[in-house]
């Protein structure tokens, strides 16, 4: 079990399954650290997004890594107008009513999705789906190879929207002081609306680089949904290098840890390390001071 | 007093209406919605009163189950004597987390998700340990009898966990009127300003979070009797965590009559929208999960909360609102 | 009480229409059977198959003249939806009863079955376990309760005898086993049984790996497969995992010298087989299976992809136990719950297209049940054992 030849193939395969992790936690992060509400319907959001890559390989021909830039607008619009028509009104502003009413969300998505496409498992086929890189003694899947580089990419571009544009000004200044914003003249209302949009567009690309690797049912986003929180909390709440860093890490932590403990009680380790950041370091490797 | 006259009319109402039934249908409604209260309730002691929203009390209900289950299979306990066991052990998992959380200081959003992630490891060690049958779950034995609490009726499952509801409700009314619920109710309204007059806010939130484990103790041991099986999924998975939740915030957190309101609308509902549309699957989880966010756009305030949240949501939600408290 | 009440009612209407079946032209009551399956849920779409399979075999009871004993009484389904909870499923059993359904079938996994049944026993409702195939369902001393296909200790030992035929016939090139499963009920029990049987044949099991539902990737488990290098591979899960794992061996170039699967959940699936050629090709899969030499097995999986569903083991399962049911039913000429479990206790039902020895019910499970050994060869799936059904023969090993 030791040795490099197992070792080093197994933290590959978590550095790049981490990254498609870490981009499912960057959008939570995002919507949890402007808004900070937790976003039940963050896994039902995933497989929307997925059977939207799935749709327009299949009824369009379009490859999912071409589809990118619909399928992240698509999911964009379809974040602002959640937030805005549904999330915002229905809550009041109260933390345990947007609980609630992102679980109905979730619950009316995954239950619609049901409906329309029934329960079969669905996967596509395309021209890298087998295609595997080799790099020193491990075989990496080039799926994930490309999920792990469009990871960078994704945290770079969110990265650059936060740090330099307008948008981001506003982003940041509603995080850190919503009424103050809103005395500078900022549409508080928007705002949100905008940042929950780009939570769910994080998802949009999450989608095309993972259907590829994975499936698609109306349940898949439930087993994404513990793993992303857990990242957020250990990269930082709102932080998105930690959101990066954060899933390659538990990514790296799931892979030794299935290694060493088996599948089932490997997952152990992700949890353990949610419950030491929590108590020990709840602002994580890069939030600032709770 | 009030309350006291209030639970009595409660349990003789039930009681009464338990002997008066005859249908396997409804008695099970009833039964399932007096569980579902249970639920409600215990996360109300701590989510309502205490102000600590915990997205993982499956904890506590998986450790009474379990609990329940493993000292009849393993050691052929009656279940009588092993009820007690299953609440105190649920009771004391809740020592241990509240005793962490607590100490360490989470509040909101990282208290809630901490007891998620006990939830989860429960589970998953749950699913390794011998002694829990792991992926395989334990089966308690057939064996009907009173002594047994396993019963031949729903009527004797259905006073059961009126039992236990009736010492739930008598638990949160002495909270309302108690020096040890005003101390919790000050140390969820403003925790500093608490301190400051003199409150432990750690001992009390361990008080309540204590409390609140014991009951989803005796709701998982009661479950284990019911249905007779418990898998490590079952005991710990999400689905409980999110049915106390939902039923209690629904219902009207921090009230006497809430939860058991909340628990008997969601079940209403999702029975209602299963009759109606269940012939093509998904549709009533679709109404059921529609109806959910109309419920808290309209009803803010929880179904106790009654009248003055419609009038309240009505006015926020004309000036559309967005802004939240505080 | 008044469940009893209606129930002479009903029985009394069907016995004077079958006495007198001219008078009046009346057409007899249908009968009310309960069909419960997890149709929403993590379960979906085998609950979906499942019910499929039922109500085509209802369909086939009426069109060919109902119940006959009881004046051509046509059966009627009543859907319940489980919704992946034993709970629920409890609950609709419940509701089942009071509608006054006779019987009823269902429901698809183990865990749920442990609940319906049980709670069907309170009211002597006759319950046919459809697929379910933890033994505890038919060791609790239920007198309701039966099971017609096999369950998984009967599969366990047949696929470990069956094996070592195969292997021996080989010329024993394979010694060493790795054995994934899921982490439940289904996988865990059979992957004891397994591990407690293989040693005994001489086989050294190496590792026995468990994995969650879902579970998001593979790769470690592959790499394991590749540190271990066992000879075979015996996987034993749910359709999902399944083909991701097939297809992460695939691209890891991970080839044993079979891929063995007890009750896998894609092996002999004709979806996953379409989906993935070159990954199933060779795999073998001891499961339930119908029997390939009657007719009507590709009649009825003609008009089940002709609805463009797959004839995967679900629809099959569900469809015998229905046509176990109504052959009880006709038999017991009633409609009465008691009738009815006599006649089923009773039954010595061969009007079948599931490849069984001749069905003798003792303690509610067929003792003519079994699995049988299919492989995945030149793009089709094949029966390979026993003789009496085999369509190719078997390659094994995959591999020198």
């Amino acid at each position: 079990m030791l040795s490099f030849d197992v070792l080093f193939p197994s933290v590959l395969n978590g550095l790049t399954t981490g990254a498609v992790y870490a981009l499912v936690a960057l959008g939570l992060t995002l919507i949890y650290g402007v808004l900070h509400i937790v976003n039940f319907a963050h896994g039902a959001s995933l497989m929307v997004a997925l059977y939207a890559v799935y749709l327009l390989k299949t009824r369009a021909g379009i490859d999912p890594y071409a589809a990118l830039p619909l399928v992240v607008a698509g999911m964009f619009a379809f974040g602002y107008a959640l937030q805005r028509v549904v999330i915002n009104r229905a809550s009041h502003g109260k933390d345990e009513n947007i609980l609630l009413v992102t679980l109905g969300v979730a619950i009316v998505l995954e239950n619609l999705a049901l409906m329309m496409f029934k329960s079969d498992t669905r996967t596509i086929d395309t021209a890298v789906t087998l295609a595997t890189v080799p790099i020193g003694p491990a075989m990496l899947a080039l799926p994930k190879a490309i999920a792990f580089a469009g990871a960078l990419a994704c945290c770079a571009v969110l990265l650059w929207i936060v740090g330099r544009t307008d948008l981001g000004r506003a982003i940041r200044a509603v995080a850190k002081e919503k009424q103050g914003a809103r005395l500078m003249g900022i549409d508080v209302e928007h705002v949100y609306a905008m940042s929950f949009g780009i939570g769910l567009a994080c998802l949009g690309a999450a989608a095309c680089f993972l259907l590829p690797a994975y499936y698609v049912n109306p349940q898949v986003g439930g087993g994404f949904v513990l793993v992303a929180f857990t990242i957020v909390v250990l990269g930082g709440m709102g932080s998105f290098a930690g959101a990066l860093l954060g899933g390659l890490l538990i990514g790296v932590v799931e892979s030794i840890g299935g290694l060493f403990l088996g599948e089932s009680l490997g997952q152990i380790g992700i949890f353990a390390i949610f419950i030491a950041v929590l108590l020990l370091r709840p602002q994580g490797l890069f939030g600032s001071r709770v | 007093m009030r309350d006291a006259v209030g639970i009595a009319a409660f349990a003789a109402a039930i009681v009464a209406l338990t002997a008066w039934l005859e249908s396997g249908v409804w008695l099970t409604f009833l039964m399932m919605t007096l569980y579902g209260a249970l639920l409600a309730q215990s996360w109300n002691l701590l989510g309502g009163f205490g102000g600590q929203f915990s997205f993982g009390h499956a904890l506590f209900f998986g450790t009474g189950a379990y609990v329940q289950a493993i000292a009849q299979v393993g050691h052929g306990a009656n279940p009588w004597l092993a009820l007690p066991l299953a609440v105190l052990a649920a009771a004391a998992v809740g020592a241990f987390v509240g005793a962490l959380s607590f100490r360490y200081g989470l509040k909101g959003s990282y208290f809630a998700l901490v007891t998620l992630a006990f939830a989860e490891v429960f589970r998953i060690l749950a699913l390794s340990v011998g002694f829990t049958g792991g992926g395989v779950g334990l089966m308690v034995p057939l064996r009907e009898g009173a002594a047994n609490m396993q019963f031949g009726s729903r009527k004797g499952y259905v006073l059961l966990v009126l039992g236990f509801v009736v010492a739930a409700l008598a638990v949160t009314a002495w909270l309302r009127r108690s020096r040890f619920g005003a101390r919790l109710q000050a140390v969820r309204d403003n925790e500093d300003a608490a301190r400051a007059v003199g409150v432990d806010p750690f001992a009390t939130k361990l008080g309540a979070i204590v409390l609140s484990g014991g009951f989803m103790g005796a709701a998982g041991a009661f479950y284990v009797q019911v249905f007779q099986y418990v898998d490590p999924a079952i005991a710990f998975g999400p689905h409980t965590s999110v049915e106390a939740l939902v039923a209690a915030i629904v219902g009207g957190m921090g009230t006497l009559w809430g939860p058991l309101l909340g628990a008997f609308a969601l079940h209403a509902l999702a029975d209602l929208t299963r009759n109606l549309f269940g012939q093509l699957p998904g549709l009533n989880m679709v109404i059921y999960g529609t109806v959910l966010v109309l419920i808290v756009m309209f009803v803010p305030r929880g179904l106790a909360g009654g009248g003055a949240s419609v009038r309240d949501a009505w006015r926020s939600a004309r000036r559309s609102a967005g802004h939240r408290d505080g | 009480m008044s469940t009893r009440r209606s129930f002479l009612k009903v029985s009394a209407a069907t016995g004077t229409a079958a006495a007198f079946p001219h008078v009046g032209g009346a057409q007899p009551r249908p009968v009310r059977v309960g069909v419960l399956h997890p149709v929403t849920g993590a379960l979906a779409y085998s609950g979906q198959q499942c019910r499929e399979g039922a109500l085509m075999a209802i369909e086939d009871v009426n069109r060919a003249g109902g119940i006959k004993s009881l004046g051509g009484a046509k059966l009627e389904a009543l859907l319940g939806d489980a919704q992946s909870a034993p709970q629920a499923g409890a609950a609709e059993i419940e509701k089942m009863n009071e509608a006054g359904v006779s019987a009823v079938v269902g429901a698809f996994a183990s865990a749920i079955c442990l609940a319906t049944t049980q709670t069907a026993a309170k009211y002597n409702l006759p319950h046919v376990v459809d697929v379910g195939v933890a033994d505890q369902i038919v060791e609790r001393g239920l007198k309701n309760t039966f099971r017609f296909g096999p369950g998984y200790r009967t599969c366990a030992q047949v696929a470990v005898a069956n094996l070592h035929v195969l292997n021996t016939a080989a010329g024993k090139p394979a010694k060493s086993v790795m054995i994934i499963h899921e982490e439940s009920l289904f996988g865990t029990g059979t992957a004891n049984l397994l591990s407690r049987e293989l040693p005994g044949y001489g086989y050294d099991v190496k590792e026995v790996v468990k994995h969650a539902n879902p579970t998001r990737d593979f790769n470690n488990i592959v790499l394991r497969m590749k540190a271990v290098n066992p000879d075979i591979v015996i996987p034993a899960n749910y359709y999902n995992e399944y083909a991701l794992l097939v297809r992460t061996m695939q691209q890891q170039k991970v080839q044993p010298k079979a891929i063995y699967s007890v009750l896998g959940g894609a092996a002999s699936s004709y979806k996953f087989l379409k989906e993935f050629p070159e990954a199933s090709n060779g795999i073998i899969d001891c499961n339930h299976w119908f029997n390939p030499r009657d007719r009507r097995s590709a009649e009825l999986r003609k008009r089940v992809e002709a609805k463009g569903l797959f004839f995967s083991y679900e629809v099959f399962m569900t469809y015998t136990a229905m046509r176990l049911l109504a052959d009880a039913i006709e038999r017991a000429k009633s409609t009465d719950r008691a009738a009815i479990t006599d006649a089923l206790a009773k039954s010595a039902f061969s009007d079948h297209i599931m490849p069984y020895g001749p069905t003798r019910f003792v303690d509610g499970q067929n003792q003519g049940a079994q699995p049988l050994m299919t492989q995945v060869i030149k793009g089709d799936i094949r029966v390979i054992i026993p003789r009496d059904y085999r369509e190719a023969e078997p390659v094994f090993p995959l591999r020198a």
